[in-house]
């Protein structure tokens, strides 16, 4: 997988790559990256401050995939965002003081203090908020895009999902059914090598990317650590979904390169393959590439901007409240159906395409 | 629930096995691993299933050094699929082995429930044949583990007949039921409550013995009886210490065991007790509580000074923020109350 830097920006407003994206939709990209790092830096050391309750779970060095693919995504087309993939909630729109509330559990966050770290979806931003139970919600994405193709909407639902996840029976339900029906699906199969300390090899003897063609959609490996391969991947297969052409398979190739969670020190995984794709990091790569443009991009200057917005952010949740104990129990069931929102969509294209 | 329980020692029947000459002290979790190490030791159709179980030894690292004993075919990492992991056990099941399955959290039997339910439990009323599988469920709240890995759901399983389930809630207990459940010929669900892991110690003898699937008196007294089982023994213990209730005397009665269901026992300490609190911790609803209720209101009425009064989880998902959490978890202060008020009664 080798990393090609890519031409050099044009004026502003006009995509300088043949995937579409202009300077500052490549600089958008590094910024939802570099959020949803120190994000997640800051998390770490509040849980082990004792201030993130339960476990945390992070995923360091796969930035890339949940950046690139949600930046492919039209506000009104419908994500459900798995537990690596915290830029994906950052390209909707939602603000990492609610995020970090989030993990600490406060009234403040994105599920109120009722589920916990990554299992969160705002529903204001057109993302339905995941189940521990892997992959079920590749079923309830299949099923969006379901509704979308009854209704004649030009729109596509996008899911995440892990290596591990591929050996549920979920996994062939949904791949099955998007495919027969021919759903205007993306899957997103994060391959990151290992699920927990099950490493693939255990996990299936073909790999799930080869399948695509016998279920009957069209599969690409995409370089998980590229985050403009990753969106022209989904954009690609977004455009297809939106015209009728049905679901995309799409395995981003890329490791985890922390543990399974904020307790596991991985012994499991052997040094040199942590060490070689260490070299691959895909924030370097982004600002590798940013820097070598024609007017290159700030990206010192960057961090520093998003780094304060992480600090403000942090100082916001923890001035947060805990939820009332008397709100326990409320919410169970719901009053009125309110319908899911609108997310952010930042990529230049759509608003390109709105002018048209 | 407080810190560390040093938990009586169980009259816990044996029923064969070796000599139950020594004793050592370990936590609960030390418990089943032993009981679970003692029986592949015993029996080599025993072997173990589940995700990350085998060089990991497990998320709670209860099979932790079990490959170097028995290596990988014996203690089998699995792909990620519980379905896989039940139906596969049922398979082996009958053509004679003796698997035994971790699911990683209990939660997660949600997603082999139909092999277990449809498929292990009515196999032997349908055609005869038996599955001694034992399904080993981590279980239980209060650790902030949110909807998905704080349930319960022990209920799901009493409603489907043919399968056993038993939740034992002191160390030798433990190890004791579980090979009780490895060497029974129908398939059990095993809560292990997560919350007793490492905070519960207890003597449990050396060597492999069966602990029967009947209650067990966990402290006896005659003013009022708190039935519960699992993690809640601990907390009706501590609820009702002499001291915590002005000197009155309660029972704590420890079912072990909710299918089978030792109705002798339960009615006896209502019997002798007259007054009675049911607790769980799993949502209210059709709960083991509310059978152990309606048990009562049918067969020991006349024996009631009050109303049969039950603590359990309301009817929500468990929430993750501690406040929440702590809100709908029974707690000692919530079982207290309960018991001081039917003491007045
Ligand atoms: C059905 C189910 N079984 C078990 C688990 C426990 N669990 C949580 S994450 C995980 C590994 C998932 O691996 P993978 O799908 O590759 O995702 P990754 O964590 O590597 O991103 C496991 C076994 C779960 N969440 N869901
Ligand atoms: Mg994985």
């Amino acid at each position: 997988m080798a990393t090609t830097v890519r031409p050099t920006a044009a004026a502003d407003g006009v995509p300088d790559v043949p995937g579409h994206l202009t300077r500052a939709d490549r600089t958008e990209l590094l910024r939802a990256m570099l959020s949803m790092r120190l994000i997640e830096e800051r998390a770490m050391s509040l849980y082990r401050q004792g201030r993130v309750p339960g476990s945390f779970y992070d995923g360091f060095g796969q930035e890339a995939v949940s950046a690139g693919a949600a930046f492919a995504m039209a506000a009104e087309d419908r994500l459900c965002i798995l537990h690596r993939d915290l830029a994906a909630h950052v390209v909707r729109g939602v603000e990492p003081a609610r995020i970090l509330a989030q993990y600490m559990g406060r009234a403040t966050g994105v599920t109120r203090g009722r589920d916990g770290n990554v299992h969160f979806g705002d529903k204001d931003r057109g993302c339905v908020g995941m189940v521990s139970m892997l992959p079920d919600m590749m079923l309830v994405a299949t099923g969006m895009a379901m509704a979308f193709k009854l209704r004649g909407e030009a729109r596509a639902a996008l899911t995440f999902f892990g290596d591990g996840s591929t050996s549920r029976g979920d996994f062939h339900e949904a791949l099955n059914w998007a495919a027969v029906q021919r759903l205007p699906v993306i899957f997103v199969l994060e391959n990151n090598q290992y699920a927990y300390s099950t490493p693939t090899a255990l996990q299936y003897a073909v790999p799930p990317i080869e399948r695509a063609g016998a279920y009957g959609m069209p599969g690409e490996t995409v370089d998980g650590n590229d985050v403009e391969a990753m969106f022209e991947a989904v954009r690609v297969a977004r455009e297809r979904a939106v015209a009728g052409g049905g679901p995309t398979l799409i395995e981003a190739q890329t490791m985890r390169m922390h543990g399974h969670a904020a307790h596991d020190d991985m012994r499991y995984v052997p040094a040199e393959q942590l060490a070689a794709w260490r070299e691959r990091d895909p924030i370097d790569l982004q600002e590798r590439r940013l820097k070598a443009l024609e007017e290159p991009v700030d990206v010192a200057a960057l961090r520093a901007e998003v780094q304060a917005e992480v600090d403000a952010a942090t100082e916001t949740a923890l001035a947060a409240p805990m939820p009332d104990p008397a709100t326990a129990r409320d919410g169970v069931f719901a009053e009125e159906a309110v319908p899911l929102g609108d997310g952010r969509a930042p990529w230049s294209g759509f608003a390109r395409e709105a002018a048209r | 629930m407080s810190g560390t329980t040093q938990t009586p020692a169980t009259t816990g029947r044996a029923g064969g096995g070796a000599e139950r000459a020594t004793r050592r002290t370990m936590t609960y979790l030390q418990a089943i691993s032993d009981g679970l190490r003692e029986e592949m030791r015993a029996d080599e159709r025993v072997f173990v299933m589940g995700e990350d179980v085998g060089v990991f030894g497990g998320a709670f690292k209860v099979t932790d050094g079990f490959v170097d004993e028995f290596g990988t075919d014996r203690v089998m990492d699995t792909p990620l699929a519980e379905s896989g992991i039940v139906g596969t056990a049922v398979g082996a099941a009958v053509v004679g082995m003796r698997p035994v399955c971790e699911m990683q959290f209990a939660d997660f039997i949600a997603c082999g429930f139909d092999q277990l339910v449809n498929v292990a439990g009515k196999m032997h009323y349908r055609q005869g044949l038996a599955v001694p599988i034992t399904v080993r469920l981590p279980s239980g709240g209060g650790f902030s583990g949110g909807p998905f890995h704080s349930q319960n759901p022990e209920a799901w399983f009493m409603h489907a007949p043919g399968l056993k389930v038993v939740a034992p809630s002191t160390p030798e207990d433990a190890k004791g039921m579980l090979i009780k459940g490895i060497r029974d010929p129908n398939p059990v669900v095993y809560l292990e409550h997560k919350h007793l892991y490492r905070r519960v110690k207890g003597e449990v003898p050396t060597g492999t013995y069966e602990t029967d699937f009947s209650a067990r008196i966990a402290r006896e007294g005659d003013d009022l009886v708190v039935i519960a089982y699992g993690a809640m023994v601990h907390t009706a213990l501590e609820a009702t210490a002499p001291e915590a209730l002005d000197g009155a005397s309660v029972e704590v009665l420890d079912l072990r065991s909710l299918v089978p269901l030792d109705e002798e026992a339960i009615l006896a300490s209502v019997r002798k007790c007259s007054k009675v609190v049911v607790l769980d911790e799993a949502n209210a609803t059709c709960a083991a509580g509310a059978q152990v209720a309606s048990l009562i209101a049918e067969r020991a009425f006349e024996d009631l000074d009050g109303p049969i009064v039950r603590v359990a989880t309301p009817d929500v998902p468990i929430p993750f923020s501690p406040p929440l959490e702590q809100a709908v978890l029974p707690g000692v202060e919530r079982v207290k109350e309960a018991c001081r008020d039917l003491l007045a009664y």
